[in-house]
């Protein structure tokens, strides 16, 4: 019976893991914002692709699209680049709104969630 | 000994209840709530400020994969109509016609469809970075796609995941002439 109970707290285990899962394509981006005190920060792709396409974040106003690649710091965007091109005001709402885009738990990595980099061997 | 083998079946169906569990609560909701998402803290004052995913994408075209959303559909029909730029000088590109990639080996044949994705995207992506614009010219495996490369760097991080496989091979070989001539009809209608 007692391997039978480990199989079943394995179970509950992938389970909780393949329940708690991020919408497809949202981004962490924690280079440093928890380093200096601040959560995470949770970039949605599918809220934004509603708005704009891929081309205006990633031709016009420059993102790489890899995760982690781009050098974001908070001094920039509240200069008006990355998020600050849109989180202006203007476009967007500014960047006061701390909370909207730093709201991650503690502990998260840059990385972006829901992929096949994420679903892991699982699905192959 | 009967005894030893009902609390067997039991156990077994037990189990497979819990490893079904995942699929069962997927199917009760398609998008996972922000609050349990497993990325955003539960306890974050954005939590109820910011947009439930099911909120907006259960008003778009449906799919089975990904966003659960056909983001093509939905340009398509005109659902949504995101903007193309910001800087008003900026050139918006967008190119009709269709690439047969035909180094599928018992795969049916790949049509990459330049319009769906200039649509979305600029010709600076792809090219030169990730596809040289030639065909042909680009030496694409399924293990390169599968690992973040070609076609892998968008399908399975933004746009619908690889497991699609049909989505993408599309064509099966014994259409193949019938899928060029009326895929190069298509694109003259579109680019008058
Ligand atoms: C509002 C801006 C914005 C829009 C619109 C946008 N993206 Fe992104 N994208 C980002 C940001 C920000 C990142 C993360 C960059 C980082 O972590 O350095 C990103 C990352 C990515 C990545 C890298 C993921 C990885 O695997 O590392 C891909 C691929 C991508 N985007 C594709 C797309 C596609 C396809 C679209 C259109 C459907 C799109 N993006 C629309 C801002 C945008
Ligand atoms: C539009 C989204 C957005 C808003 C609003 C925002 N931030 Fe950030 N912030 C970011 C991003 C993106 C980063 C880079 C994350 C990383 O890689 O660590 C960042 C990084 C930081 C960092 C890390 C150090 C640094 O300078 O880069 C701190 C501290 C920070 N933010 C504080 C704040 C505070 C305080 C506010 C409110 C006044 C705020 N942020 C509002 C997006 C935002
Ligand atoms: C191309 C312009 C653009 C860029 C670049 C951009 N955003 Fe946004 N973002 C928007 C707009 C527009 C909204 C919606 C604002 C509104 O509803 O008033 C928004 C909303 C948001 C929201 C709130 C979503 C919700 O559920 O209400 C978050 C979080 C966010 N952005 C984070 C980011 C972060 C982080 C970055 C940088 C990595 C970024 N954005 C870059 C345009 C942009
Ligand atoms: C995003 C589009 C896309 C998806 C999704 C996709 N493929 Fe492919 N596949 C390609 C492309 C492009 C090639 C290369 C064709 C060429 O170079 O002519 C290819 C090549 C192949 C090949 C032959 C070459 C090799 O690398 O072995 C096989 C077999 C294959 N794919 C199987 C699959 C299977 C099985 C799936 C689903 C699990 C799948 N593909 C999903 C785009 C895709
Ligand atoms: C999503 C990525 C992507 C985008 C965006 C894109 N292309 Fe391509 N392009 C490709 C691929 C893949 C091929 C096929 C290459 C091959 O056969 O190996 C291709 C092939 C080409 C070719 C060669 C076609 C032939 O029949 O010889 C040209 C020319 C070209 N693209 C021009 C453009 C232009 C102009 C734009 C912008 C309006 C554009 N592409 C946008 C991916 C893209
Ligand atoms: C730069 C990002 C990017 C690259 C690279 C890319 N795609 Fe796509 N593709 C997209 C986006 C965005 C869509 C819109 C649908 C979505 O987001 O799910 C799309 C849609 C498609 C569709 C659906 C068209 C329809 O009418 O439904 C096909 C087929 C496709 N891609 C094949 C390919 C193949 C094959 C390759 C590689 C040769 C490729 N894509 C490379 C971003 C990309």
């Amino acid at each position: 019976m007692q391997k039978y109970w480990r199989l079943i707290i394995a179970g509950m285990l992938f389970s909780l893991v393949f329940s708690l899962r991020a919408e497809y394509g949202d981004v962490v981006l924690n280079k440093r914002a928890e380093k200096e005190g601040m959560p995470p920060v949770i970039y949605p792709h599918w809220f934004h692709r509603i708005r704009f396409r891929c081309k205006v974040c990633h031709f016009e106003l420059g993102f790489e699209m890899r995760a982690g690649s781009n050098n974001v710091t908070m001094q920039e965007i509240i200069d008006g680049k990355f998020c600050g091109m849109c989180h202006n005001d203007e476009i967007a709402w500014g960047v006061e709104n701390c909370d909207l885009c730093h709201s991650g738990r503690p502990g998260l990595k840059s990385k972006i969630h829901g992929g096949h980099s994420t679903a892991g061997p699982g699905i192959w | 000994m009967l005894k030893i083998k009902c609390s067997n079946i039991f156990f077994t169906l037990f189990l497979m209840l819990i490893l079904l569990l995942p699929l069962i609560s997927n199917a009760a909701s398609k998008w996972k709530s922000l609050a349990d998402d497993g990325i955003h803290d539960p306890e974050s004052p954005a939590i109820g400020v910011l947009q439930e995913p099911a909120d907006a994408l259960s008003k778009l075209p449906q799919d089975t994969s990904g966003n659960m959303v056909n983001w093509v559909k939905a340009l398509e029909q005109g659902v949504i109509n995101p903007r193309t730029n910001i800087r008003p000088e900026t050139k918006v590109r967008i190119r009709n016609d269709d690439v047969f990639l035909e180094q599928t080996g018992e795969m049916p044949v790949v049509r990459f469809p330049h319009r769906a994705h200039t649509l979305w995207l600029d010709c600076k992506n792809c090219h030169e970075k990730y596809f040289i614009s030639k065909k042909g010219a680009n030496p694409i495996t399924m293990m390169k796609i599968l690992q973040g490369n070609y076609c892998g760097r968008c399908h399975g991080a933004v746009a619908f995941p690889l497991t699609e496989c049909d989505r993408c091979h599309s064509v099966p070989r014994q259409k193949l002439e019938q899928a060029k001539a009326e895929s190069r009809k298509k694109t003259q209608a579109e680019n008058k």
